[in-house]
């Protein structure tokens, strides 16, 4: 059923925090696998070590042990430079609080990955129009972002991280801080992607969001406690 | 990332905050502007030194005393009395010297000078007709000292046209009119055309006399106090300066040249001193105003610091979306770059505008030159970098996840 090569291999990772002489075990000896096309919800409650383990795979922080495959390449030996390319191309990230560029145009924010990306600025924009149509949002394009509603900020963020065709997206608590009626909409556009075969982790305390996922893995104290598919047990 | 793509995002970002962006600005266009002005009538007043030594007489030689001796202490420079009428007229007849036009024999001293009610104190030069010609004088009213004059010893004196305004007021012609020196009358024969001097080296404020008079009938005495001699071009002057040289120490009787009893001086002796003195004052003036340029280059840093605390986030944001540390670090560069050299550009028009505005209300001569204008932008650029540079490292330094959660 599934693909053999996994996108994300994960191999007793660990992290652990020093804030002055108090070390704070985030995530604890954690080994999975993301192979292409799942929806993957990580479930748990506030400090289960979620929030970490989303930025660890998404490049943004280094694990202090374990291995990170990432379509087979190991991230822990990445420069700082390549790091910032694997960022840029082959993970979109979208984060609880949006992080939209204030006091700028929904197109603008959609096209600045495309701009570090060196994509031609012609074809940006044109890149930058889909996916905003894709999100529903073709008539607020010159809006800046403080102009629009949490849920069509998100929208945008969604929009941006899909323009260089990342091989998977990983979204930290994306209905977090939006109100239920907009969260519907933001899971009817995973759905879509997931639909169309993209490869999404997402970060959720809501039972309801997460049952819209494939597949649900349970974290508490920086251990995975449960992993199985929605519906049936993994095998 | 283009570098053409950054600079015109960081106009926008610029233009988001005008006011911080226009105080930041204001710091370098004042230090930029002050430069300019500053550099601008520094050269102007050295460029007008030089062309009023100039205006003095090409290709001039200035014979002088040198300095005489009471036993062993050594008096002022042209104190001795070793100069005579007799050394002017060898130098001018002498064979061996080639390389000469005019000889003009010179005794001046300060005198008071009375007409009427008005009374002032005043260079009196007793002179050969030659004056004239080595020192380039031409007249606006009158005749000047003739050889007649001299020889007939006359009590005639030509004037400056500052002594004209001091004893017979602005505008006057007091040719014909008489003038009483050391309690002698003069009668006025003319008056020379300005040569706008200033200073204790006055060249309108003098008044000319035949040598002969000075010497026998003012002052009494029969030594000058220099030989002015035109050189035939300046290619000559040095040798022109060696001929008149071993020709006077032959006839003065001196085999040691270090013991000479005169000086020779070339125009471009005279001409070195004085661009010394004002280059040293341009330099000064351009001290002073690079402070100020300083102090709003560290402007420019306390602003781009502010700056990057205040976009901590976006920083992080765009660490997290691919920005690789080097576009990071040039978008800081840029935007600070940008703000000096808006900064250099303004003050650069608003240093020419003062400093033209300076030199007709103060009457100082200013020269706007290319190069203290390509100083200004190049400089304004630079501060830009040096300034920007430990900002825009320390954005760039931000990891993208402790800078994403920063408050």
């Amino acid at each position: 059923m599934t693909n053999p090569k996994p996108i994300i291999q994960v191999d007793h990772l660990t992290k652990i925090y020093r804030n002055d002489s108090v070390e704070t075990l985030a995530v604890s000896d954690v080994s999975f696998k993301v192979f292409p096309g799942e929806f993957v919800a990580i479930m748990g409650p506030s400090g289960s070590g979620k929030s970490t383990l989303m930025h660890i795979l998404g490049a943004l922080d280094l694990p202090t042990s374990g291995r990170y495959l990432l379509n087979s390449q190991n991230v822990g030996l990445l420069s700082e430079d390549e790091l910032a390319d694997i960022r840029n191309r082959q993970i979109g990230f979208i984060f609880q609080a949006y992080n939209l560029l204030p006091r700028t145009t929904a197109l603008k924010n959609v096209m600045l990955p495309m701009a570090y990306a060196g994509i031609d600025p012609r074809k940006r924009e044109e890149i930058a129009r889909h996916y905003l149509d894709l999100v529903g949002l073709s008539d607020r394009l010159d809006h800046t972002s403080n102009q629009l509603s949490g849920g069509q900020q998100q929208r945008v963020a969604i929009a941006r991280s899909l323009v260089n065709d990342p091989s998977i997206l990983l979204a930290d608590e994306p209905t977090g801080n939006i109100a239920s009626a907009q969260a519907e909409e933001i899971m009817k556009i995973f759905k879509k992607l997931h639909f169309q075969g993209r490869t999404i982790i997402m970060i959720t305390h809501e039972p309801d969001i997460a049952k819209h996922a494939s597949r649900v893995i349970t974290m508490r104290d920086g251990k995975i406690v449960s992993d199985h598919l929605n519906g049936r047990k993994k095998p | 990332m283009k570098l053409w793509e950054i600079i015109i995002e960081s106009f926008g970002t610029l233009g988001l905050n005008k006011l911080r962006t226009g105080l930041a600005v204001l710091g370098i266009i004042i230090g930029i502007g002050s430069v300019i002005t500053l550099i601008s009538i520094g050269q102007g007043s050295q460029q007008a030194v030089t062309s009023q030594i100039q205006s003095l007489g090409a290709n001039l030689l200035t014979v002088m005393p040198g300095s005489s001796r009471s036993g062993s202490v050594r008096q002022a420079f042209g104190s001795n009395t070793t100069l005579t009428l007799e050394d002017a007229q060898a130098i001018k007849t002498s064979p061996q010297i080639t390389t000469i036009n005019h000889v003009s024999p010179e005794l001046s001293r300060r005198s008071q000078v009375i007409a009427g009610k008005n009374n002032t104190n005043t260079q009196i030069y007793g002179v050969y007709p030659e004056y004239a010609i080595v020192h380039k004088i031409s007249l606006s009213s009158g005749n000047f000292i003739s050889q007649g004059d001299v020889q007939g010893l006359t009590k005639v004196a030509v004037l400056g046209p500052q002594v004209v305004v001091d004893l017979f007021g602005e505008g006057a012609n007091p040719v014909g009119q008489t003038i009483r020196i050391n309690k002698q009358s003069f009668r006025i024969i003319g008056v020379t055309q300005s040569k706008g001097g200033t200073g204790f080296n006055n060249q309108d404020d003098v008044i000319f006399v035949p040598l002969s008079t000075a010497q026998k009938q003012l002052f009494g005495v029969d030594y000058l106090s220099s030989i002015a001699i035109e050189a035939k071009s300046p290619e000559v002057m040095t040798d022109a300066q060696n001929e008149i040289g071993y020709f006077l120490l032959d006839r003065h009787k001196i085999s040691d040249p270090a013991s000479a009893d005169f000086m020779i001086m070339s125009q471009n002796d005279i001409l070195n001193t004085a661009s010394q003195v004002t280059g040293t004052f341009t330099t000064l003036l351009s001290g002073i105003a690079a402070i100020s340029l300083l102090v709003g280059g560290i402007g420019i840093m306390n602003i781009m610091l502010v700056t990057v605390t205040e976009r901590t986030r976006e920083i992080g944001l765009r660490k997290a979306l691919g920005a690789k540390r080097q576009t990071i670090v040039t978008q800081f560069l840029v935007e600070s770059v940008i703000l000096t050299l808006i900064g250099g550009i303004i003050g650069m028009l608003i240093g020419i505008v003062a400093s033209l505005l300076l030199s007709k209300l103060l009457n100082l001569p200013s020269v706007i030159s290319l190069f203290s204008v390509i100083l200004a932008v190049g400089v304004s650029g630079v501060i830009g970098i040096i300034f920007g540079w430990y900002p825009a490292q320390r954005a760039a330094r931000l990891q993208p996840i402790e800078a994403l959660r920063y408050e």
